[in-house]
């Protein structure tokens, strides 16, 4: 029982495989335009895909024919899934509708970055909707819906109108409304973007109750859903997955610069040495390779900006790691200073910004100590084939 | 005193004082000098609009007649006109359709002088040229089946019918009583009715797509055309000269052609 | 124009047989003709505001073109359509249907002049409200026709009645056509606005008068939806 897309949007540069398993929460991050409301759509059936093909428990959501150039020879219908994966990465796509299940037929909610409630129901008649559509009688319709404002801590609110609502509460009647249409799959679509910072962890502790055991897909670019609510995170870059593992693990060690950032890391890629890594341009850092790093291969390592002594002048001792870079931002970052240079970050304290004198522009030395380096190997993410 | 006479006449940029006239009309009412006026100016004529075709023409003529002239024409529904008049448009010249509304204007004193008939004006039975009900006769009309169109009893057409509704002994039963005659004739042109009551210039100017069909009741209801100076025109010189055209050969051989009876 | 009217005779001038008849017709056959122009103009709109498809803008033209074209106009493209020797007319005369002098004739008059009307307000209201509450219910499950039943047709609600209103109103002034197409006649196609042009041959009080009444239904019917389409106050700031 699973939730697998293959899908290309080429209006859009989307190429994406995934997979949900039953019960798994799997969030989805990435910078803005990376294509992940997109995926959703996509998923959800309010946009067509130009290729591929998705299944939901074992139902064809939408299977796209595709012609393979090289020998001309059309595969068309459900076939066209099965033998895709003999097509190749550089197969071109002709777009052939062999199957479509529009979006009130894939039992597929999505609750978005807004509420849209339906301004001219009641909150009770909102959460009924799913029900109501599904041929659901008008009082069962409503048991379930009371059930489902229960379960989101709102049944006081069941007779009032959407415009009577805080943005909070709207929110959640959202979620209500998808979860009574009993999805097999819930799509969420930054469900706390447009909320305010105080009411966003209340939402956020239902989530994690409602989404517990139940197969769902969250966009965030918030690091903290992704740790909260999810079991695996995907991460989406210019339309393509450049990583994706269990939540832990991939803030932990971080392959792509964007995961990186959001675990509040810093990132260096390179090739794997004998005590350390060296990049591309030839900067070597040093720090304690893990067991799984093989030498000559790709690596990353990591190290926390908090771990980074900023100064003004060469310092010499070792084992250690000095950058000499020029900064190209300085911004407040909790009690204590980020200086951001050279793609990197380093916090220091407010006192010691002041004596150290710095300002955009200036070059300083980040200096690191190798125990404070972690390196890893790199995983490469390759574009999946269909 | 024709001095002064002419300097009026200039100060309203109306008329010219002049020696050769073009139009040698002796027994004109103007000032004794008359005879050896040239005619220049505008002249507005407010006409029935069953007159568009030949006061057109007439109006050419006259124009060329009389160089230096322009006729102004306003073609509409005599009670239109009327009103009109009566709010105080400019028109120097007004030809109905019927009596009546002449005395509308006479009535209000907006008239200069009497009015003169100078056409009549009788109904016809207009068919589709297939003539679909076959229609033969006034009777004919009559008959159930047949789509009959006519003027509503309000304007001078429907009057002229209901007068020989009543001089036959016949009810009509139209499918429409139409408030404009070219409405009747439309609806007839069109096919859509089988036949309609209009007047016999109407269908000369219809060309060939209604047929006439004469019946002999038609006498009895006859209308008369007259023609007035309004009151208050300034160009009562060109407007009698206009007026004499009209009811004079040239005028009356261009209303006998579009069908237009004697007065 | 209400100083022209004759106050002491208005009551006897606008209950007079025609008048009353005239005025009896008008509101039937404007409120058929509104019907008709839902029923046309809700999938027209509908099409328009929703779907992209070629011909899109042709037929665009075509349901705006009674606004801009003169009723007599539409009149004569009616009756070449519909009379008895029209493109659909001489078919339906086969099947023993006439239209023509009909007061189908008077409401199929309205309704062309005035589904414009309707069309241009709900298709405005239509893409106003976007489509984003219709995308929400379908992944909640409703077909089509739930949505556009239960969310698109509520939420548009205003437009579709302050359309169906100026549709009410430009059918109740609706002259050229009517002249041109259904013709004149008391109780069956003579409209108030014809009566209106026949009495001011002979009985300019009573056109007058008439006109006075037909002033009084435009204004009432224009408020009255006014009136409906306002934007109201969210409920939650009418609570004390």
């Amino acid at each position: 029982m699973t939730f697998t897309i293959s899908a290309g949007v080429a209006a859009r540069a989307l190429e994406v495989s995934l997979r949900v398993d039953d019960g798994e929460t799997v969030a989805v991050l990435g910078p803005n335009g990376s294509g992940k409301s997109t995926l959703l759509a996509v998923i959800a059936g309010l946009l067509r895909p130009s290729s591929g093909r998705a299944e939901l428990d074992g139902r064809v959501l939408f299977d796209y024919g595709r012609t393979v150039a090289d020998d001309g020879r059309p595969h068309g219908g459900g076939a066209a899934g099965r033998s895709a994966g003999a097509a190749g990465p550089s197969a071109p796509f002709q777009r052939t509708a062999a199957q479509w299940v529009p979006p009130y037929d894939r039992k597929i909610a999505l609750l978005a970055q807004e509420p849209l409630l339906f301004p001219h129901l009641s909150v009770l008649e909102n959460v009924a909707f799913g029900p109501r559509s599904a041929g659901a009688g008008r009082a069962d319709a409503r048991q379930t819906a009371r059930h489902w404002l229960v379960e989101v801590e709102a049944l006081e609110l069941a007779s009032r109108r959407p415009g009577e609502l805080s943005g909070g509460q709207a929110q959640r009647i959202a979620l209500a409304r998808a979860l009574a249409a009993e999805p097999d799959l819930l799509l969420l679509d930054e469900p706390m973007a447009a909320l305010d910072i105080a009411v966003a962890p209340l939402l956020r502790k239902l989530l994690k109750r409602v989404l517990a055991g139940r197969r769902s897909i969250i966009v965030t670019h918030d690091v903290v859903d992704a740790l909260v609510l999810a079991d695996r995170v995907v991460v989406l870059e210019g339309g393509k997955i450049v990583e994706e593992g269990p939540t832990r693990r991939v803030l932990e060690r971080p392959q792509s610069r964007f995961a990186a950032g959001l675990a509040g890391l810093n990132q260096v890629t390179g090739t794997v040495t004998g005590h350390g890594i060296i990049t591309a341009s030839g900067m070597s850092i040093t720090g304690p390779p893990d067991g799984a790093a093989v030498l000559g291969e790709a690596g990353v390592a990591v190290f926390r900006p908090s771990d980074v002594s900023v100064f003004r002048d060469p310092v010499h001792g070792s084992p250690r790691n000095a950058f000499e870079v020029s900064i190209s931002d300085l911004e407040p970052h909790g009690d204590q200073i980020r200086i951001r240079a050279g793609g990197l970050a380093a916090d220091v304290t407010l006192s010691a910004a002041a004596e150290l004198d710095l300002t955009a522009g200036s070059v300083v030395y980040f200096v690191v100590k190798s125990a404070a380096v972690r390196v890893f190997p790199a995983k490469v993410f390759p574009v999946k084939a269909h | 005193m024709t001095g002064l006479l002419c300097t009026v006449l200039l100060c309203l940029g109306l008329a010219a004082c002049g020696s050769a006239a073009a139009g040698n009309r002796p027994d004109s009412p103007a000032a004794g000098t008359a005879d050896t006026e040239t005619l220049s100016g505008t002249l507005t004529v407010f006409a029935a609009a069953s007159l568009k075709a030949t006061f057109t023409d007439l109006a050419n003529t006259f124009e060329k007649d009389h160089p230096g002239t322009k006729i102004q024409l306003s073609f509409a529904g005599s009670s239109d006109l009327v009103t009109q008049i009566t709010e105080g448009a400019p028109a120097d010249v007004f030809a109905s359709a019927d009596t009546t509304n002449m005395a509308r204007l006479s009535d209000a004193s907006l008239l200069e002088g009497a009015s003169l008939d100078f056409a009549s004006n009788a109904l016809t039975i207009a068919v589709p040229p297939s003539n679909p009900a076959s229609i033969a006769s006034f009777a004919d009309l009559a008959r159930p089946g047949v789509k009959v169109v006519i003027c509503s009893p309000q304007v001078p057409c429907g009057a002229a019918a209901a007068k020989i509704e009543q001089a036959t002994g016949t009810t009509l039963k139209p499918v429409s009583e139409e408030s404009a005659v070219t409405d009747v004739l439309g609806k007839v042109s069109s096919g859509e009715a089988d036949a309609g009551l209009v007047y016999v210039t109407d269908v000369k100017g219809a060309g060939g797509k209604v047929t006439p069909i004469g019946f002999p009741e038609s006498g009895t209801a006859v209308n008369t055309y007259p023609i007035a100076t309004v009151a208050g025109s300034i160009h009562w010189q060109l407007a009698k000269a206009f007026i004499d055209m009209v009811t004079g050969a040239a005028g009356q051989k261009v209303l006998a052609d579009a069908g237009f009876g004697k007065p | 124009m209400t100083a022209r009217v004759n106050w002491a005779q208005f009551i006897p001038l606008v209950t007079s047989e025609p008048s009353l008849a005239a005025l009896g017709l008008s509101l039937r056959t404007s409120a058929a003709s509104t019907v008709l122009c839902a029923l046309l103009g809700v999938p027209l709109a509908l099409v328009l505001a929703r779907s992209r498809f070629p011909g899109q803008r042709l037929l665009r033209s075509l349901v705006l073109l009674p606004l801009v074209l003169p009723p007599v106009v539409g009149g004569i493209a009616l009756l070449y359509t519909f009379g008895r020797r029209g493109l659909i007319g001489s078919s339906l005369s086969v099947l023993g249907i006439q239209i023509a002098f009909s007061t189908t004739a008077v409401v199929l008059a309205q309704t062309f002049v005035a589904l414009p009307f309707l069309v241009v307000s709900l298709e405005g209201s239509l893409r106003t409200a976007g489509h984003r509450y219709e995308a929400a219910a379908a992944t909640l499950g409703a077909k089509p026709g739930i949505v556009l039943r239960r969310i698109t047709l509520p939420l548009v609600l205003p437009g579709l009645v302050s359309g169906a209103v100026l549709s009410f109103a430009r059918s109740l002034g609706e002259f050229g056509a009517t002249l041109t197409f259904a013709g004149s006649l008391e109780g069956v196609t003579r409209t108030l606005p014809l009566e209106i042009y026949l009495q001011r041959e002979t009985d300019p009080d009573t056109a007058v008068a008439l006109s006075l009444v037909l002033v009084f239904i435009a204004v009432a019917v224009v408020g009255i939806s006014f009136r409906r389409t306002a934007p109201r106050l969210p409920a939650a700031m009418m609570k004390p």
